[in-house]
């Protein structure tokens, strides 16, 4: 990927002239205009007449010099797109909630079109009164907002042999962090007059892969949530509309959308998803299953290798994402030495629990190269690990819950790549 | 589970400051019917409960098989492209590179019944009977060489069968193996001697292209509408076309039709209605459907329809794992809706 495929308008028109990039080490007082700024002295159209008119959208888009910031797949990892995967384009955004829009999609059997009149919810099994719900009755219960990461079991899953895929979008693009509105499953459980004595509740979705996984009853009684709502509007159709099952800091496979069935049980059904699927085979051959929780993580979004250094020497924002499964993030530590010295980032807010945390290392870059690292830890105490202390316990064969320390190796004209060191 | 039941109670104390309290039922919903619980609940849990009355043998199984599955999983269960291999992989598990099928990796064989039951085919979930799902249980562990050609699997066998590597499973022990030593104060300074490149993504080269100038091209491309089908001629039946969509699902998980179509394991159907058969760039077609292609084969409709109709009876030897399109107006309808896409 060479540097101009990436840059965006609005940047080159910041910089005051494309001549700018791709100079590589150029100081901020060279970038500073030698003649009068003809953005600034000239007349502009946007400046004499009118704009768009109110209603030109009634459903507003980002505008399309932000068009770049999209969703996009990895071809060659699944056979088609009905059963895949895409990634949030995390390298282009900040702070920590993501937009509906651009999260990242997840179906095993496509996104499915039902309508909240189509929509219901049984809930069965050991319960005193077996339950049907409709789309209306679940707005009757008190309900509860909370933000939380959804991250897939898989993300950073390519990395495991090595060094594989150049972007932060690609590396750990498979999560996204929203503002959820719902019913916590506890009430909907209470209302059908649970048998106390069950251990499991068995959950799946309307779609044709069902996509069934079994939960612990302490977590289902604890922070589940039925939730209708994200980010403050209803959930989008590739996010499980019109309603979803939240998992709060629990691989994403287990948030099943459109969910229409909970079955209270003594054992786990033990399906595809959490016995062929989303088991994690250590060196010896065994796999770990019910790895539920999505340990602690963190990864430099920019600069990475989607967002490289335009500017030059000088002020340089390092930022990224931190978050646990386990609980609140208490803090991140950056390396640019690939590891032998570290800096404690800020924390734009205080972690909050399983809820992404935007990080900041505000520094002078002097234009020398980078190995960019970042490392997360919860309150919890757990420090997130470096990819050979993963691999020492693991081996290279799990696939899911990949959460290594990532390196970006960021050179003199700012570009970066994902690169492992020793 | 230490860590997890600790951050749990701290998650209910803290959840008492906002959480709506509720005590007593609300009295929302209604009672679920019998014939309703009976539609829906039918998983089969690892004990076997839920196991419908039922049975199937091998020999019928690969017939189901190579007629609802080899399209995608390969006729011996192999796969084809990059859909799931379900038979192979013994003892690979502790390789470098472990082929996890149902019978190197699936510890219990109720997930299967459950997952083929519930999930498949592929397109076309629920709509295998339960013999049928017993017969393709047994043709797959016969694929997997665990059951010889003679075996019959129903309910009353079934909990008898024991998978390989039922034993191969061991409960999440991160608390364990890694917490206890990932817990203890990160190192700030002088942390290692040196840190030198050791691989690098460019050099293995497989992430995908940021098409070009990304400003511009990525517009276009998400101010492209959806692939929807533009009339071809004025001849096209809409409304026939529009039902032919619905068919064509049938067909989507190998062929791909409008403008971002890309050949699977069946070639692009765009503007295939009227062409030379076999003319389809980059697809490998059968020898047999080559030498239909040589003899000046033309998928005119009728021909198409015939196709269509009985694919391996048309076109003995074609690649289409596929049953066929029994009734005429099906035949019809999807013919019409390919034509709108040229």
């Amino acid at each position: 990927m060479s540097n101009h495929t990436v840059k965006q308008p609005s940047r080159r028109a910041f910089l005051g002239g494309a001549a700018a990039i791709g100079a590589g080490v150029v100081t901020s007082a060279a970038a500073q205009a030698q003649a009068a700024d003809p953005l600034i002295v000239n007349s502009q159209d946007w400046a004499q007449s009118f704009g768009d008119g109110v209603d030109a959208k009634p459903y507003g888009l980002p505008i399309e010099y932000e068009a770049d910031v999209i969703r996009r797949n990895v071809e060659w990892l699944t056979a088609d797109t009905v059963s895949s995967i895409n990634f949030t384009p995390i390298h282009a955004l900040d702070g920590t909630i993501t937009p509906q829009g651009c999260a990242f999609e997840r179906h095993h059997s496509g996104a499915i079109d039902l309508k909240k009149s189509d929509y219901r919810l049984m809930i069965n099994g050991l319960v005193d009164t077996p339950l049907v719900f409709t789309y209306e009755d679940l707005g009757r219960f008190p309900r509860e907002n909370h933000v939380y990461f959804c991250e897939c079991a898989a993300n950073t899953g390519m990395e495991w042999a090595g060094a594989q895929l150049n972007g932060a979008q690609f590396t750990h693009g498979m999560i996204h962090n929203m503002e959820y509105t719902g019913v916590p499953l506890r009430l909907l459980l209470q209302e059908a007059g649970y048998d106390t004595s069950g251990k499991w509740v068995f959950v799946e979705g309307a779609d044709a892969s069902s996509n069934g996984r079994s939960i612990p009853m302490e977590k289902a009684l604890d922070d589940v949530l039925v939730a209708f709502k994200a980010n403050g509007e209803a959930l989008r159709k590739e996010h499980g509309y019109p309603v979803r099952l939240v998992v709060p800091g629990w691989e994403g496979n287990m948030w099943v959308k459109w969910i229409r069935r909970i079955e209270v049980t003594n054992e786990p059904v033990e399906s595809r998803e959490e016995t062929s699927k989303y088991t994690d085979t250590l060196e010896d051959g065994t796999s770990r299953k019910w790895t539920w929780a999505m340990d602690a993580k963190s990864v430099v979004t920019s600069p990475s290798p989607q967002a490289p250094i335009t500017h030059g020497q000088g002020p340089l924002v390092i930022t990224g994402l931190a978050w646990s499964g386990n609980g609140a993030i208490t803090r991140v530590d950056v390396s640019r030495d690939g590891g032998k010295t570290w800096e404690t980032a800020r924390l734009a807010k205080p972690g909050e629990k399983m809820a992404l945390t935007r990080f900041y290392l505000d520094v002078d870059w002097d234009g020398s190269e980078m190995l960019l690292q970042s490392r997360a830890m919860d309150e919890t105490g757990y420090v997130q690990p470096t990819k050979a202390q993963l691999r020492e316990v693991r081996g290279l064969n799990s696939i899911y819950h990949n959460n290594c320390i990532q390196t970006w190796w960021v050179r003199e004209n700012g570009e970066a790549e994902n690169v492992e060191v020793s | 589970m230490s860590k997890y039941l600790k951050s749990l109670t701290i998650a209910l104390a803290a959840s008492c400051l906002t959480a709506p309290a509720m005590a007593e039922k609300l009295g929302l919903g209604r009672a679920a019917l019998p014939a309703e619980i009976a539609a829906w609940d039918w998983d089969i849990n690892a004990m076997g409960d839920g196991l419908p009355v039922g049975s199937g043998d091998v020999l019928d199984g690969e017939e189901i098989f190579a007629e609802k599955c080899a399209a995608c999983h390969g006729d011996f269960a192999e796969g084809v492209d990059n859909w799931p291999k379900l038979a192979g992989g013994a003892d690979t598990l502790d390789h470098e590179d472990p082929l996890k099928t149902v019978g190197s990796y699936w510890p219990h064989l109720t997930t299967v019944y459950d997952y083929i039951k519930r999930s498949m085919p592929y397109g076309n979930a629920g709509t295998l009977s339960d013999d049928e799902v017993y017969a393709i249980v047994a043709y797959i562990l016969y694929s997997n060489d665990l059951i010889e050609e003679d075996f019959v699997l129903s309910n009353e066998n079934f909990m008898e069968f024991e998978m390989p590597n039922a034993g191969g499973f061991i409960v999440d022990n991160r608390a364990e193996t890694e917490y206890a030593i990932w817990s203890d104060e990160p190192c700030m300074t002088a942390c290692k001697d040196s840190a030198a490149i050791t691989m690098r993504a460019l050099v293995l080269d497989v992430t995908p292209e940021l098409d070009g100038n990304t400003a511009t091209t990525a517009v276009s491309a998400t101010a492209a509408p959806e692939p929807a089908p533009v009339p071809a001629a004025p001849t096209i039946d809409m409304e026939l076309a529009a039902a032919g969509k619905k068919v064509f699902k049938k067909c989507k998980s190998c062929h791909q039709v409008g403008e971002k179509a890309k050949n699977r394991s069946g070639p692009v159907l765009n503007g295939i209605v009227g062409v030379a058969a076999g003319s389809v760039d980059g697809f490998k077609y059968s020898k047999a459907l080559r030498a239909a292609a040589q003899d000046g084969l033309m998928w005119s409709e009728v021909e198409l329809a015939a196709f269509l109709a009985k694919p391996k009876a048309y076109l003995k030897g074609t690649k289409m794992s596929f049953a066929g399109l029994r009734k005429e107006a099906d035949q019809a309808a999807v013919i019409e809706y390919l034509k709108t896409f040229e």
